[in-house]
């Protein structure tokens, strides 16, 4: 198997995996779990066929183009770290599968969580196989969302959702400033390539940007690994599913910080600066975990601070330097992920046949459960440090480096302290839950669960033991490719042996066991008391500032800026942004000088001329009459467009004119059905006068909206004075028919040279006709319009006075004309659509216009026939048209691809039709079409939904009629 | 001469349909029943369909008429939607 092919599976095939999960059936829990096994045993066996050429010490890479205009590849890379970390996540994934099969509810979706499990299996192997700092962070990125879908699984708990916000916020912020620090690498290297990277360590090391770079990267390490003071959102993460914490928490996510500092050891590590930032993290997270650790009553949650802990204790190894150390943490790292991820599942084991977690409730279980007790002994021995289980050779790599670290007297005794608070809690997990009398009053009878949910954490047990008793035969190998890969020829002489002879370090441990015990025993009568949270730091709670925080810039900043700077005084916004605008191009022009025009000026045709001076007066009129008849200004506004449209033909540009006048109609359409909700007439004002106030401002308004008007004027003055001399239009011009295949060189612009911004407005305009129509929904007319209008009710009125009437008949004899006219126009209407259409490409017209007079076509039935009688005749379905549109567009865009040309690329021949001769055909005219479908869908969206205002208030008014407290206008 | 005659004519057509237009405008503004206003507007439709077809005589050109046959046949809607909310007081029942 090629080494491009293995890599690209190990990466793909969970995504894969995690679509066809998300595809099953809700309840199908045996063939979701049989699909994320297969999944994760296939990603080890990939790992397995790796394995050869990595123990040569060899480097798989595999590059796949990305972005090359940037130089930027798709890299997947290989060595012995990512080895082994990609073993681990495929390996105790499988695990977990197994475990999560039997521990899963069937009441719970399952098939979504092994999707969510499997995406994050994904994004963790695209996480350790980047060979590229950009991708890296992207995959980062990834295993934070996917966490927090994880965690939040059982969202329907205030607690997951608040586990899943907060670990999301941490981990995700800490991965942007991780995203600046390794494009600040980058920047300094000058390549992103983990490769050059890798070898250029001097150089970062001696950068000035080095600190700033080793800040940031820093952060993202240490919020992910969950290390002081960013610790606190892994113990809300336990609202999560057990099979979750014991992946999440044990193996990968947490990991990945240490991973991401293993792996940039070579390059960053060395400095005072990253001893002193990592190494007191470190220490700080390994004292104040284990300590706080003693003190949960949750098995889960003493699980995590201990989990905190031990991540503190391999940042702490991580940041001192030293070759030895580093051998050290990615010990421990796989040492903590086989006994955590077993105590987890052991936890999770005791949860789901007890019904509790609470260590105050829980005793004897040693009775109705021996195997899972032993299983759980021996791994919280290993968590210990108890002899011959694996923890305790790294435990005491750890005090051997902690003696020799320079001359700090304070590293050993605080390491010793903390592993003496580890042998307490371990004590506690076990003794509390296992021994002592027998249980009171559990929510369920305790007993053994099924062989196959222990049989994850046989497996992982007997791993503890195995490289507790022979750790040279059983992980010696694999260590030392890992330690290879990162430190190269540097990889220190280290010997993996269980008796040392009697040195300091074993000392430190006896010390550290025995001084254990005596605590626990010492502590019991404050445990039993059962008083939440630990003494002397209780106050000290991260999450508690953090909401602070979050409610500070989320809540009470932003309440105070919006309070300063917004306003929902649509006049004061109008203001400031003429105000805004008049600023920003009065300071354009004052910077850079505006000179006259380099075209020679023309004279004025007088007919363009008083046809601008009636747009001129209908523009005025309507801002005259805007506020107290806005009927007339209405009206008013359609005639100054259509001069506009005039001018536009005037000055040789059809297609804009032809756009400009179908806008204009369905503008005043839109605005009239608006006009129906508005108040009847605004006081006049009254016979007392106006204000000085009142009057100023309307003084300064008046300056204003002349001052923009004038400048509005100006800036086009100057813009339609001068040209170019390479001009882009010459571009176009030169290239439509000869690359485009159309003479009309606008719609060539928009379907084709411009085909992908089109492709972006018709989406957003889709999205805007969704929203719209979403606001509508909820839209409640005021209470003085609800009613129906007065001419409806004389008419109604007048139906009713005479008895050979019947209600409804006035109106239908005055509608008979335009009814029969509009009825007998409609397909007259569509053909000049589909003509505007399809002669897009080469003259006036295109998918746009054509939308809208297609569009118009269908108002006018709704608007003459009425919308019941034109939903009984012609069913309009705006979401089939609009979603048409948008695969049409999108797929004719992607179908270049399968001829291997570019996104949006136009094909473009004559096609020979029977009768009609040659024509000439542009798959431009498909994306023409999609554009057109859209248009309709969204148009006649908006416009129905607002016209059903009147329908749904006719409702409300009938069911007032007949019951007078209802006034509520119901739901369609 | 006859094409001077023509042109005359064209350009007097020109000027005096722009001048109807400010008439139909005049109306609009002024009033002074809701229906003046809306056969003003449609007049000013009219009028503007017609001046770009006299455009198009005057340039020879054929792309215009396009132009007045659109608001020839869909610049009544605005109309429409105008009469009927002084009609019924809504455009769609």
């Amino acid at each position: 198997m090629s080494d491009s092919l293995l890599l690209l599976s190990l990466v793909a095939l969970p995504f894969l995996g995690a679509l066809a999960a998300s595809l099953l059936a809700t309840h199908a829990r045996n063939a979701a779990a049989y699909l994320a096994g297969g999944v994760a045993l296939a990603g080890l066996a990939l790992v397995w066929t790796a394995y050869p050429t990595i123990s040569q010490g060899g480097v798989l890479r595999a590059e796949f183009a990305w972005v090359p205009q940037l130089g930027l590849n798709f890299v997947l890379r290989m060595d012995g770290l990512a080895w082994l970390f990609a073993g681990m996540v495929t390996g105790i994934g499988a695990l977990v599968v197994v475990y999560a099969r039997y521990y899963m509810s069937t009441e719970d979706p399952v098939p979504r969580f092994f999707a969510f499990l499997l995406a994050f299996m994904g994004a963790m192997c695209g996480l350790v196989l980047s060979g590229n700092l950009i991708q890296l962070a992207f995959f980062w990125e990834m295993t934070s969302l996917f966490s927090f879908l994880l965690i939040g699984y059982w969202h329907h708990t205030q607690a997951a959702r608040d586990g899943a916000r907060i670990a999301l916020t941490v981990t995700a912020t800490g991965g942007l400033c991780l995203f600046a620090g390794l494009l600040l690498i980058g920047h300094i290297v000058g390549s992103h390539d983990l490769d050059v990277v890798l070898a250029s360590g001097d150089a970062i090391r001696n950068h000035p940007l080095y600190l700033p770079a080793l800040v940031l990267v820093l952060l993202g390490a240490l919020t992910k690994s969950a290390q002081f003071p960013f610790h606190f959102w892994l113990p809300h993460a336990m609202a999560a599913p057990t099979p979750v914490s014991a992946y999440l928490h044990s193996a990968t996510l947490v990991k990945v910080g240490l991973f991401l500092m293993v792996r940039l050891w070579p390059v960053m590590a060395g400095t005072d600066a990253w001893f002193w930032i990592v190494g007191t993290a470190g220490l700080i997270t390994l004292l104040v975990g284990a300590y706080v650790a003693i003190f949960q009553h949750d098995l889960k949650g003493l699980l995590a601070y201990s989990t905190i802990s031990h991540l503190g204790l391999i940042t702490l190894l991580l940041g001192l330097n030293s070759h030895l150390a580093l051998v050290a943490a990615i010990f421990h790292i796989l040492n903590h992920a086989t006994f955590k991820a077993s105590l987890f599942m052991a936890a999770g084991i005791i949860d789901h046949e007890s019904g509790t977690r609470d260590i105050r409730r829980l005793s004897g279980l040693n009775r109705t459960m021996p195997f899972t007790g032993r299983l759980a002994l021996v791994a919280a021995a290993a968590m210990a440090g108890v002899p011959l289980l694996n923890g305790f050779i790294s435990k005491e790599m750890f005090f051997e480096e902690a003696l020799s670290a320079d001359g700090l007297l304070v590293l050993p005794l605080v390491a010793m302290l903390a592993s003496a608070f580890s042998v307490t809690y371990s004590l506690r997990f076990i003794h509390g839950t296992f021994f002592g009398p027998d249980p009171q009053d559990l929510p369920r009878q305790p007993h053994e669960p099924p062989a196959w949910m222990r049989f994850p954490v046989e497996i992982l047990v007997l791993g503890c033991i195995f490289v507790g008793v022979l750790p040279a035969a059983t992980v010696g190998p694999f260590l030392d490719l890992a330690a290879r890969s990162v430190l190269g020829e540097a990889t220190p002489y280290y010997s993996l042996a269980v008796w040392h002879g009697v040195n300091l370090p074993l000392v430190m441990s006896m010390i550290a066991l025995g001084g254990g015990v005596v605590l626990y025993m010492a502590l019991q009568k404050h445990l039993r008391s059962g008083i939440e949270g630990p003494p002397l730091i209780r106050r000290l709670e991260g999450r508690r500032i953090f909401e602070r925080a979050l409610v500070f810039l989320s809540w009470r900043l932003a309440r105070r800026l919006e309070g300063v700077l917004g306003t929902r005084r649509l006049q004061q916004q109008l203001r400031m942004v003429l105000l805004l605008a008049l600023a920003a191009g009065g300071f354009a022009a004052w910077h850079r000088g505006v000179g006259p025009g380099n075209l020679v000026p023309q004279g004025v045709d007088p007919v363009i001329a008083l046809v601008w001076v009636v747009g001129a007066a209908c523009a005025l009129g309507a801002a005259w009459q805007a506020k107290f008849h806005r009927f007339a200004a209405i009206m008013l506004l359609g005639g100054a467009g259509l001069v506009v449209c005039i001018t536009f033909v005037w000055f040789s540009a059809p297609d804009l004119a032809l756009t400009q006048l179908l806008v204009e109609v369905v503008t005043t359409v839109l605005l009239v059905l608006g006009l129906r909700w508005l108040p009847k007439r605004m006081d006049k004002p009254g016979a007392t006068g106006v204000e000085v106030v009142t009057i100023s401002r309307r003084l300064r308004d008046l300056a204003i909206a002349i001052a923009a008007g004038l400048g509005m004027a100006a800036l086009a003055f100057a813009v339609m004075t001068r040209t170019p001399p390479d001009l882009l239009a010459q571009h176009f011009l030169a290239r439509a028919y000869t690359e485009g295949g159309g003479t009309n060189v606008v719609n060539v612009i928009l379907v084709d040279f411009r085909a992908f911004d089109t492709l972006g407005e018709i989406f957003v305009l889709g999205a805007v006709a969704l929203t719209v129509f979403a606001l509508l929904r909820r839209f409640r007319p005021a209470p003085e319009s609800v009613e129906v209008p007065e001419q409806q009710r004389d008419q109604s009125a007048r139906d009713a006075e005479r008895p050979d009437r019947r209600d409804g008949d006035t109106v239908a004899d005055w509608l008979l004309v335009p009814s029969v006219l509009t009825r007998l126009l409609f397909p007259v209407i569509c053909i000049l659509a589909v003509h505007l259409l399809l002669r897009g490409h080469d003259q006036p017209g295109g998918g746009f216009a054509a939308g809208l007079v297609a569009s118009i076509a269908i108002i006018l039935q709704y608007m003459i026939g009425g919308a019941a009688w034109t939903e009984e005749k012609l069913r309009v379905l705006p979401l089939r048209w609009m979603g048409t549109g948008l695969l049409l567009a999108g797929g004719v865009g992607l179908a270049s691809l399968f001829f291997g040309m570019p996104f949006l690329t136009t094909y473009f021949a004559y096609a020979d039709l029977p009768w009609i001769g040659r024509v000439p055909t542009a798959s431009a005219l498909l994306f023409d079409i999609g554009v057109f479908a859209l248009v309709v869908g969204a148009t006649v969206l908006m416009l129905i939904a607002l016209a059903h205002q009147s329908v749904r208030g006719h409702r409300a008014e009938r069911r007032a009629e007949t019951a007078p407290r209802a006034l509520v206008p119901g739901e369609d | 001469m006859t094409a001077m005659i023509l042109s005359w004519s064209v350009f007097l057509a020109q000027v005096m349909l722009a001048l109807a237009m400010g008439c139909a405008v005049w109306r609009v503004a002024v009033g002074p029943r809701a229906q003046d206003r809306v056969l003003a507007l449609d007049t000013f439709y009219v009028l503007a369909a017609m001046l770009l077809l006299v455009f198009g005589i005057r340039t020879g050109s054929v792309v215009y008429f396009e132009a007045a046959l659109v608001i020839a046949l869909l610049g009544f809607v605005a109309t429409a939607a105008l009469s009927k909310f002084l009609m019924r007081g809504e455009v769609i029942e």
